[in-house]
């Protein structure tokens, strides 16, 4: 029946008609095959990753260039774990990642409440200053932090990664505020007319309506402990509280050609992100577009 | 800019039935773990590190003697290294900001045109930024890799006899902005959710008046995706000119300091050679020259940035 229809009226099209459906036929196979091409390309990276880990030494060393191993070696797994004191690292990194999330989404989510549904005289001026400091970079405070963290004893332990995280970062306070400025006002006014203190309205309205942007900045934060590199290299001198980050780089320098271990060992460092990110996927893609909010 | 943060008053909405001579007390309440966090961890350091960048570090026992302008003398007159490495962090920042922009506006526009299995191809393209840094980093040198790995392997298959990526000092720094695009996913999804926002009837109405499509692009799309492009302009910048973790580990600044970034030379003054004085004058200039390129932007770009629709 369907068909019949279309037949007539394809029939009924006039030759500028069809011209238009068979111009919009082509740009949609045109772009089809350019997203197909870089997908593929963006995704080579990770096959090759993959691929590397399952290949037995030999075939890894082999030309031409094979993409899918020849044959499976999933022993190169278990070879990796105990190369380098794998689940020591996959322990750090986990300790690591928990607490700088906790204090992340408990600091931040407490401040922008300050800033955003809370009136008071140098709120503004105070959160322009907030703003400023995103522009100071990382390296200006990293030497003097260093110092007085190794006065302090912190050195070598998570404390300097960690502690920092329980009092606030720009970034987050400034995507929560945004957020939070956007609940409707009647809600606090109506709880305030109740008698609900400030504390009250924080906790029984703010929090629980801000579950979308409390989410975001867990993941970004997730995302942030378990990638980062430069903290972990500055302050953890000691294999014992090497993170995965650290380890990994540190096993490559010192054999560089093991290209079988490391890929397997690099998969399993990335595989609880590619988890993580299937079972948040919506909170992931709808934190990024929150973060490039418009006024 | 002050627009952009939601700051500034609209005259045209009534006066607020909050009051606005509340005692600051419970905002300061709210706030007071970031006033701490502020003077402990930015203040501190900013006025600290201006402090060092006028000393020199006794490695021994860490403390900081005075030496006046001495550091930022050597650093313009007598260090060879830190003209590279300010050259190469333009230009990586200058080159990647071009690539990026490009690709990724690119890449949106086709994802918003309504094509099937949007969802899946917007998993792979953000799937580099979930892939640690470290473990892509160690991936890229093995694909990367002249003779074994994967991208020279493609080449062969098409003939091409491909470079030696990133042992060699032509191809260092492309090859390092070929990853930083692979991984710049998020991007692509805030100038997706730009693209999407982009009334349809105002196409259809540039139709009717018989508007071509470079018109519609420069007329339509680029305003109205200009938030978009401004955030990630800004953020690019700062965080390009920052940059470090992939270059410390594939490359250390080699082949023949062609890829040595300012963030790099500043990390090994700092803690390869202990010269913290030094590499806090270094972290001072890169501060005013975010300050300034920042400042630039904001003042050259944010008019013309359009918030309402």
């Amino acid at each position: 029946m369907a068909a019949l229809q279309n037949a007539a009226a394809r029939r009924d099209m006039t030759r500028e008609e069809r011209r238009y459906f068979l111009r919009r036929r082509l740009n949609s196979l045109l772009t089809h095959t350019v997203l197909i091409f870089f997908g593929i390309s963006f995704m080579l990276p990770f096959v090759w990753m993959v691929s590397s880990s399952l290949k037995p030494n030999i075939d890894i060393f082999e030309l031409p260039v094979r993409l899918l191993p020849k044959t499976l070696r999933l022993e190169n797994y278990i070879d990796a774990t105990n190369a380098i004191p794998f689940w020591q690292y996959l322990w750090n990194s986990t300790y690591y990642t928990i607490f700088a999330t906790i204090g992340s989404v408990l600091s931040n989510t407490f401040i922008a409440y300050g800033f955003a549904r809370v009136r008071w005289r140098g709120r503004n001026v105070l959160f322009i200053i907030v703003i400023a400091t995103m522009m100071l970079p990382f390296q200006v405070r990293m030497i003097p932090l260093y110092i007085l963290f190794a006065r302090m004893g912190w050195l070598n332990s998570f404390l300097p990664l960690i502690v920092p995280n329980f009092f606030g970062n720009a970034f987050y306070i400034f995507l929560m505020r945004q957020f939070m400025m956007t609940l409707p006002r009647e809600l606090d006014d109506a709880a305030r007319i109740d008698g609900a203190s400030e504390w009250g309205i924080f906790w029984r309205i703010a929090v629980p309506l801000s579950k979308p942007a409390i989410l975001t900045v867990a993941i970004f934060e997730i995302i942030h402990t378990w990638h980062d590199f430069v903290g972990p290299l500055v302050y953890l001198r000691h294999p014992t509280k090497y993170t995965l980050s650290i380890g990994l780089r540190l096993y490559f320098t010192q054999y560089g050609a093991e290209w079988g271990l490391l890929m397997a060992a690099a998969a399993m460092f990335t595989i609880p992100m590619v988890i993580f990110f299937f079972v948040a996927q919506r909170s992931f893609i709808e934190g990024i577009t929150l973060t490039g909010l418009k006024g | 800019m002050l627009n952009m943060l939601g700051l500034k008053r609209d005259p045209a909405k009534k006066p607020n039935s909050w009051r606005t001579d509340n005692l600051p007390a419970w905002g300061l309440f709210f706030v007071f773990p970031w006033i701490i966090g502020f003077i402990a961890f930015t203040v501190y350091p900013f006025f600290a590190s201006l402090y060092f960048s006028f000393t020199n570090f006794n490695i021994i026992n860490f403390t900081p003697r005075w030496v006046g302008l001495d550091n930022y003398i050597e650093l313009f007159t007598a260090d060879p290294l830190f003209w590279t490495s300010i050259s190469n962090s333009i230009r990586y920042t200058a080159l990647l900001l071009v690539a990026v922009t490009i690709f990724d506006i690119f890449i949106a526009y086709l994802l918003s045109l309504d094509v099937k299995f949007l969802s899946i191809y917007r998993t792979i393209f953000f799937f580099p930024v979930l892939v640690p840094v470290v473990a892509a980093s160690l991936t890229w040198i093995w694909i990367l890799n002249p003779r074994f790995g994967l991208m020279n392997g493609v080449l062969d298959l098409f003939g091409i006899k491909g470079p030696n990526w990133l042992a060699s000092p032509d191809t260092a720094m492309y090859s390092i902005i070929l990853i930083a695009v692979w991984g710049s996913g998020r991007q692509v999804i805030v100038y997706l959710s730009g693209f999407n926002d982009i009334p349809r009837q105002l196409y259809e109405a540039a139709d009717i008046d018989g508007a071509t499509g470079w018109q519609k692009f420069y007329r339509i799309t680029l305003p109205l995706l200009s938030p978009q492009i401004f955030f990630n302009v800004v953020t690019l910048i700062i965080f390009s000119l920052q940059s470090f973790s992939e270059v410390y580990i594939m490359t250390q600044g080699g082949p023949a300091n062609s890829t040595l970034l300012y963030a790099v030379n500043l990390y090994n003054r700092a803690f390869r050679d202990y010269a913290m004085g030094y590499a806090s004058a270094l972290a001072w200039i890169m501060f005013l020259l975010i300050l300034g390129l920042t400042l630039i932007i904001f003042k050259f770009l944010s008019g013309r940035v359009i918030y309402e629709r």
